[in-house]
């Protein structure tokens, strides 16, 4: 066991693991970060995208030992109150079925929109190939994308397209 | 016109009992809650007493005015835990933002029955849940008729509101609720009539997406509980294989090990499968454990199996009579005899995996005598039996918490990860959360079965079908028979050919039969189990049989529907959504350059009449685009939520494409060869299609579900539009078995 402290979500936070220890489950099982998510193990499916200095990384092909100082930032740090231009059209276009991979779908989305603030559909494909989304949510995944990125321009909330009906949010 | 009104049996001890559709009960009672937080009228269990505050209710209305409403059912994606409640909050009429879901337990008593699967979920419930919203509608709008002392008739409700026409009174249900619990549950309550809905058929999003969108714990694998341990579960890479010895004492030596240990299991394959736990105190730990766990197994009489052989034993079974008849109609072989054209088609396609994006986890607590457990399964109740079976742990002592699925499509109807982490809970002295690994989850799914079809079918000198016929030949498992019969190989889940097939009982000469493979690989429902395949290949061949005769395939199809000779198949609905499908899409094939291309095919399943075109681009290189699919559904009278129920479509559209592109697992040596997604590759963005429409055809029939009917049709449509292009036929999945490429 090794003792690391890592900056994640502006918060220094120490922990004790195996230096072998992806980051993934560091945050998971460490830190009480569950919204990065576990799919493959093996980097294929991005449900554990996180922010490495801003760079969208797969935690659970990248150990502990490797993070340093670097900044990590997880969805639970893309905003404070769900505020994030993506996560505001994700719940306007109500992209998500089962919702899993979301988080990793953001990350990367996010990523992208920093680079790219207008992007094309070839831009958004070429994104977000590497993350998967097993319901095939992905014709809304592109239109939020979007929406997020007139969100942005405009700042303003009102959607671009269909209105939908919000709740208070459901409780397990 | 008078009201749909609800009736049924009443109880005056201040509960009444409505029967469920799906079997149990469903109980719904009124009562007044005390205590700090205020006055509630609440749903309790009716088996709890009417004085005693139960938290497993269907509707709960604070003193605030917050409604809280229960989600009886498992929520994998399908998207229940928002559908359902809004029809109690549209009987109710309230405003959709004072509503909080939360998600009940496992209690069938309750609830009813709690499973999710067969798109059962909105028909079974549908007619219930408005009655539960419309009976504490009359009771809140009783309330206040009294409190003011007016004609009930006299008040009408808005927004979580009564009001009284003809003054300005108004009460809010939060300031009723008090009143309202001491009052007797009418015998019936009108419903509304569906003109006045206000939130039915509207884009409603889904309950959980703020906190799916921020990160907050809501799945299974998200459980955490004090003093937690981590267990991974290794089993046989051939299915029924034993554990002959391990290593654990190394294992046991490892860094953050707790246990290891073995379970002996059950000899079939249904019930809890020989293995080796280790239990460690964080998921890497397990995981790094694991690496170094060495086991001798004893493999069985499996452990030669191969898909290849399977292939080659399937063939020449196809020579042969099948082994039981599925259907017959008239004289096939003489009508293909006498045909002016015949064609004969081998279609086949593989063993496939659900690959549920959270793999399969299950947190367990024993103690006690005790067992609570935490899963994301889509048959709660399921895996409590099978803890009462396995473990010799009654039911009363069982408590199942239903967390939110990463995915379902029939893969959680099975409760092997269930049984597996209660069986090891039972042996550690803490709450320990199993969670698969992702080739665990490769190798040891349910899958849905390959199959083979040889078909043969022949058209007249004026191009009409006149004869069809198929030989099917499937996989079967050894079985416990039912009610103590002798155990018999039986066809996996979806693995039978329904004798109603389409065009089974459409055609005057028609006949399949069946045989079936005896292997001991796990097969399960995969969303649609069946019609997923069977829909490819009828629309398929149905198509080929068009082209052949040189017609149009949708008129052929039309023609097909419009000359039904028996059964239950509801051909007028179909017709209605192939000609709203052919309406909205412009079917007009004729138009397409050569490489692209028009298709169209139909399905019923789940209740569902669904029908799609899809238009495709395939390059000269045989490179696939599907371009557009449009998509005619006819799933009764109501859609819920129109944003979850083209939600339901577009994935279907677009996991039928995946499935057919790309999905395939090989079985070598007993086992499956794939590990991981780099040699099991899903559908990803690049190829979505560009442009997906869903329509609804709305008809007078009874409001049934989305989570599966969508999907059978996707693959044949866009088969038939690569057809369409290239004049290559797609009769193998995954699509790369078929050299697309044209010049």
């Amino acid at each position: 066991m090794s003792k690391y402290t890592l900056n994640v979500n502006g918060q220094a936070r120490s922990v004790d693991v195996a230096s072998d220890t992806p980051l993934l489950w560091v945050l998971r099982d460490s830190l009480e970060l569950a919204g990065t998510k576990f799919g493959c193990g093996v980097g294929k499916c991005g449900a554990c995208t996180v922010h490495l200095t801003g760079v969208p990384t797969r935690s659970c092909m990248t150990s502990v030992s490797t993070v340093g100082r670097k900044q990590v930032v997880t969805i639970e740090g893309l905003s404070t109150d769900g505020s994030h231009p993506l996560q505001k059209a994700w719940c306007e276009l109500d992209v998500a079925q089962c919702g899993y991979c979301q988080a990793g779908q953001i990350m990367t989305a996010a990523a992208l929109l920093k680079e790219t603030p207008k992007p094309t559909d070839q831009d958004i494909d070429d994104a977000m190939d590497g993350n998967l989304c097993r319901c095939a949510t992905y014709l809304r995944i592109r239109a939020g994308i979007k929406l997020a990125a007139e969100i942005s321009a405009t700042a303003a909330t009102a959607p671009g397209g269909k209105p939908l009906v919000t709740t208070k949010g459901g409780q397990q | 016109m008078s009201l749909p009104t609800l009736s049924g049996p009443i109880d005056r001890r201040n509960f009444l009992r409505f029967s469920a559709l799906g079997g149990g009960a469903l109980v719904l009672g009124f009562y007044l809650k005390s205590g700090a937080s205020g006055a509630a009228a609440e749903v309790v269990n009716a088996s709890a007493g009417a004085t005693e505050f139960s938290p497993n209710a269907f509707i709960r209305i604070a003193a605030n005015g917050t409604v809280t409403l229960m989600s009886k059912q498992p929520e994998i994606g399908q998207g229940i835990k928002t559908s359902l409640p809004m029809i109690i909050a549209e009987e109710l009429d309230v405003n959709w933002k004072d509503v909080v879901v939360q998600q009940a337990d496992l209690n069938q008593q309750l609830y009813g029955n709690q499973s999710a699967g067969g798109s059962t979920s909105t028909p079974n419930n549908y007619d219930n849940f408005h009655k539960l919203g419309a009976t504490a509608h009359a009771m809140l709008v009783e309330a206040a008729a009294q409190t003011w002392g007016v004609p009930a008739g006299e008040c009408s409700t808005e927004g979580g509101a009564v009001l009284h026409r003809g003054s300005s009174k108004s009460l809010k249900y939060g300031e009723l609720v008090a009143k309202a619990a001491t009052l007797p549950v009418p015998a019936s309550a009108p419903l509304k009539n569906p003109k006045d809905y206000k939130l039915l058929g509207t884009r409603v999003g889904g309950v959980d997406n703020p906190k799916i969108v921020t990160g907050q714990p809501l799945f299974g694998i998200d459980t955490k509980l004090p003093g937690m341990l981590y267990a991974v579960y290794e089993k046989c890479p051939v299915f029924g294989g034993k554990v002959v010895s391990a290593n654990l004492d190394q294992v046991k030596a490892l860094p953050g090990v707790k246990d290891a240990f073995v379970l002996e299991g059950t000899t079939n394959t249904a019930g809890l499968s020989p293995g080796v736990a280790i239990v460690a105190d964080s998921t890497w730990a397990a995981f790094s454990a694991r690496k170094q766990l060495k086991v001798t197994w004893d493999e069985g009489k499996f452990a030669n199996d191969s898909w290849d052989a399977f292939s080659a034993k399937a063939k020449e079974l196809s020579a042969q009579p099948g082994h039981t008849q599925v259907h017959k109609d008239g004289d096939v072989d003489t009508a293909l005899a006498g045909a002016a054209q015949t064609i004969t088609a081998e279609y086949s396609y593989p063993f496939i995996s659900h690959l549920s994006i959270e793999p399969q986890n299950c947190t367990a607590h024993f103690k006690d005598g005790k067992m609570e457990i935490w899963a994301p399964s889509q048959s709660p109740a399921g895996g409590n039996g099978m803890i009462t079976q396995l473990l010799g742990i009654p039911a009363a002592n069982i408590t199942v918490h239903m967390m939110r699925a990463g995915g379902g499509f029939g893969r959680r109807l099975t409760s092997d990860f269930i049984i597996e982490a209660a069986a090891i809970a039972q042996k550690v002295p803490a709450p320990v959360k199993l969670t698969w690994s992702r080739e665990d989850d490769l190798h040891h799914d349910q899958f849905r079965a390959g199959g083979f079809h040889f078909l043969k079918g022949g058209i007249d000198a004026n191009g009409k079908i006149v004869g069809w016929k198929n030989h099917f030949v499937t996989f079967g498992s050894m079985r416990p028979g039912r009610d103590g019969a002798a155990p018999s190989v039986q066809t996996g889940s979806g693995g039978a050919l329904q004798k109603d097939q389409f065009p089974a009982m459409f055609l005057d000469n028609y006949f399949a039969e069946q045989s079936v493979m005896e292997c001991n690989i796990p097969m399960g429902p995969w969303r649609a189990p069946g019609n997923n395949v069977f829909s490819f290949v009828m629309q398929s061949f149905i198509d080929e049989l068009a082209h052949a005769a040189g017609r149009d395939p949708l008129e052929v199809r039309l023609e097909l529907l419009s000359q039904k000779k028996s059964g239950n198949y509801d051909a007028a609905r179909m017709l209605g959504v192939t000609k709203l499908v052919a309406e909205k899409a412009g079917w007009n094939p004729k138009r397409f350059a050569k490489g692209q291309g028009q298709g169209i095919a139909f399905h019923f399943s789940h209740q569902g009449f669904i029908a799609m075109v899809a238009e495709v681009t395939v390059s000269k290189e045989g490179q696939l685009k599907v371009d557009r699919v449009v998509a005619a559904c006819d799933v009764g009278a109501q859609i819920v939520n129109l944003s979850g129920a083209e939600n339901q479509v577009e994935g279907s559209i677009v996991d039928g494409l995946g499935t057919m592109m790309f999905q395939e697992l090989n079985i070598e040596r007993g086992r499956i060869v794939q590990n991981n997604m780099t040699e099991y590759p899903m559908i990803r963005i690049t190829d979505a299609p560009t442009k997906i429409e869903v329509h609804f055809l709305r008809t007078n029939n009874k409001t049934t579900g989305l989570g599966e009917p969508a999907l059978p049709p996707v693959a044949p449509a866009i088969g038939n539009a690569i057809f369409a292009a290239t004049g290559k036929r797609v009769r193998q999945f995954p699509i790369s078995r078929t050299d697309l490429r044209w010049s």
